[in-house]
């Protein structure tokens, strides 16, 4: 039997939440992309029925926009868990504001970016330079919901109408905005390709069941990391806990 | 004494019947989406009160919207339309040329200092002021002149509202629309190229009638003429939704008249109200006409080149190229660059993929030694299996 890395830990990593947000995410993602495709460039569909017969681009447009709702609203849902989640969805992730994360994200473009180094960078949660990543895409996501709901509410009445056409109006128009939106689309798909390899990278060189802890939530961690990992928040909390001690007696008196 | 009159005594005194004047405010009530009782305050504004001094000027333009206006749709409209201003200063349609036109311009600006319209077609050059000069004076001159001292700024068409072809990349005049370059006057962006001539009338109409502007959006545009698109006013739309699409020309759907969405037309992208009031007296307007719209209502519409593709070139590639050739391209760099990467990856790290890394758990001799007793296991069990099936075949016999 050939067997590696004998002290291994289960972390539960990805809660409930995050993990639907994830592939109902993918989902509208892959659907929005096929859907705005289609609406950029309809195909050639010859049909010899009047137009009053047949709806399918509308019905591709009315999924575009479904599936819209269901992304954004995806969205928020993430938005509210990056405070109300565990450490490894919190929103601190995804910033890099402390030196660590720095030194993360170039560790990490060094040895699986760059290949310089054979060794891996184990991380429990997202690394550094994937979690930067993904606030880039996050800005992404705000950019193509702003386009989207600027060209979708001119022709609406709803509650958002006024604010959204002024801001199509600011952008410079449907021309710009519609380039803005198309161009968008395929750095999803850009990040799609990347993301998916990177997936299949990790779960070959580290073997810590980084696939499929997005069905299941569960990593396997090395028990020394995971034990650190443990330690510093234990540390962090009673560091706070003290803050809140002072802060209370300070208010006391 | 003549410019005290009203719109209503200037067309009495000209043949007009009352039925023709109320006519005419009936249209103008309908185009701006009054109320019955708005229409009343139209025809009272138009037979009471003294028509407004207007200033027209040429700058950089073609004169289209001026030959759109001549051509109102309405007999009265056009020829009204000079009538129910007192247009005092236009130096393609006035009869006085040279040292007199500049001479009226001036006294018509000395008279009615602060109240006059100026209506500005074309844009003005910011560069060599070489490029658009009226008798000795700049363009820039001319009508910073003239903006101080009115009342508001009508933008004639595409030119005035956004620049227009001028303005396109690279703009060698330097030339700016008139919003860009005043600040402090109300501007009213009357788009397109040219306007539609009723709704040149609409909005002078409406000036005139409640002495204010009418309700601009963020673009500066009257929403009552440039509040909904083409697209959702097109009598082509419903083709559009059931994907039948014009494919070519002189394909068969261009002749049943299906959606030219897929021949670059821009009617998705264009405020207007072309599908709505139409052109030449109602006619028609281009998507009837079978031709795509090229968004002359919309800033910028000449650098979203090409006219006959729905998205624009992208610029700064060297080959001009639609976002969907760049992405495509991008994207066989991204899955050649994560091929590649794989294969390095491969190579580079072959001693973790192989557990030869130093520092992982892992005993060579105890695994070569689990390696070997598993090969004798397997060989064991592989001796007992024969021995097995060799009884069972020697039963059999002994059966029979």
């Amino acid at each position: 039997m050939i067997s590696r890395k004998k002290s291994l830990r289960e972390v539960y990593v990805w809660e409930l939440p995050v993990r639907i947000f994830h592939w109902a995410n993918a989902t509208a993602i892959v659907v929005l992309c096929v859907t705005g495709y289609i609406i950029g460039n309809p195909p050639a569909i010859l049909i010899s029925t009047p137009p009053d017969a047949n709806y399918w681009f509308g019905w591709i447009r009315f999924i575009h926009f479904a599936a819209a709702f269901v992304f954004i609203l995806n969205f928020l849902v993430r938005l509210y868990w990056a405070f109300a989640g565990n450490s490894f969805a919190h929103w601190s992730n995804y910033l890099p504001l402390t030196k660590r994360q720095w030194r993360g994200i170039f560790d990490t473009t060094k040895v699986d970016v760059l290949l310089l180094s054979p060794k891996p960078v184990y991380d429990i949660g997202h690394n550094s330079l994937a979690a930067f990543t993904y606030f880039g895409v996050f800005i992404l996501f705000i950019v193509q919901t702003l386009t989207g709901m600027a060209m979708y509410c001119v022709s609406t009445n709803n509650f958002m109408e006024p604010f959204f056409t002024w801001l199509l109006f600011e952008c410079g128009g449907f021309f710009v905005v519609r380039q803005i939106h198309h161009i968008a689309m395929w750095a999803f798909i850009l990040f799609t390709i990347a993301h998916i390899y990177l997936v299949f990278y990790h779960d070959y060189i580290e073997r810590n069941g980084i696939a499929s802890s997005i069905i299941g939530g569960w990593k396997f961690v090395r028990e020394d990391l995971a034990e650190e990992y443990e330690t510093e928040q234990k540390q962090q909390q009673q560091i706070q806990k003290q803050k809140d001690e002072i802060s209370n007696r300070a208010k006391e008196k | 004494m003549e410019k005290e009159q009203s719109f209503y005594q200037e067309l009495k005194a000209k043949g007009y019947t009352r039925r023709q004047f109320l006519k005419f405010c009936g249209i103008m009530g309908a185009m701006l989406g009054l109320q019955q009782t708005g229409l009343a305050q139209v025809v009272n504004a138009l037979q009471s009160k003294p028509r407004k001094p207007v200033l027209w000027f040429h700058f950089q333009e073609c004169t289209c919207c001026s030959e759109s206006f001549l051509r109102s749709s309405h007999p009265l409209v056009g020829q009204i339309l000079l009538e129910m201003i007192s247009l005092d200063y236009s130096d393609t349609l006035m009869a006085a040329s040279g040292f007199q036109a500049e001479e009226v311009r001036y006294r018509s600006m000395k008279e009615n200092w602060g109240k006059y319209i100026m209506v500005v077609e074309g844009s003005v050059p910011l560069g060599n002021p070489g490029y658009c000069t009226i008798a000795g004076h700049s363009a820039k001159q001319i009508f910073d002149e003239a903006a101080q001292g009115a009342s508001a700024i009508i933008a004639w068409g595409n030119c005035a509202s956004s620049g227009c072809v001028q303005s396109a990349y690279p703009n060698p005049t330097d030339t700016k629309p008139v919003h860009k370059i005043i600040s402090g006057k109300p501007v009213i962006n009357v788009q397109g190229c040219p306007p539609i001539a009723d709704v040149m009338a609409g909005v002078i109409t409406y000036i005139l009638t409640f002495d204010r502007l009418p309700e601009l959006d963020a673009m500066g545009r009257p929403v009552a003429f440039y509040g909904r698109r083409i697209h959702d006013t097109c009598y082509r739309r419903p083709a559009y939704d059931a994907g039948l699409f014009v494919e070519a020309f002189d394909d068969e759907n261009a002749k049943k008249g299906y959606c030219l969405y897929k021949m670059g037309c821009k009617g998705p992208n264009t405020f207007n109200s072309c599908a709505v009031m139409k052109w030449n007296e109602g006619v028609s307007y281009p998507i009837q006409s079978g031709h795509g719209c090229i968004g002359c209502a919309e800033p910028g519409f000449w650098d979203a080149e090409p006219l006959y593709h729905h998205l624009p070139h992208v610029r700064g590639f060297g080959i001009e190229a639609t976002a969907d050739q760049i992405g495509l391209g991008l994207t066989a760099v991204a899955a050649t660059g994560v091929a590649a990467h794989a294969v390095v990856t491969n190579i580079q790290k072959r001693k973790l993929i192989k557990n030869q890394m130093d520092g992982d758990e892992l005993n060579q001799e105890s695994f070569a030694a689990e390696e070997q007793h598993i090969e004798q296991e397997e060989k064991a069990l592989a001796q007992k299996a024969r021995e097995l099936e060799n009884e069972k075949r020697t039963d059999k016999t002994i059966e029979s």
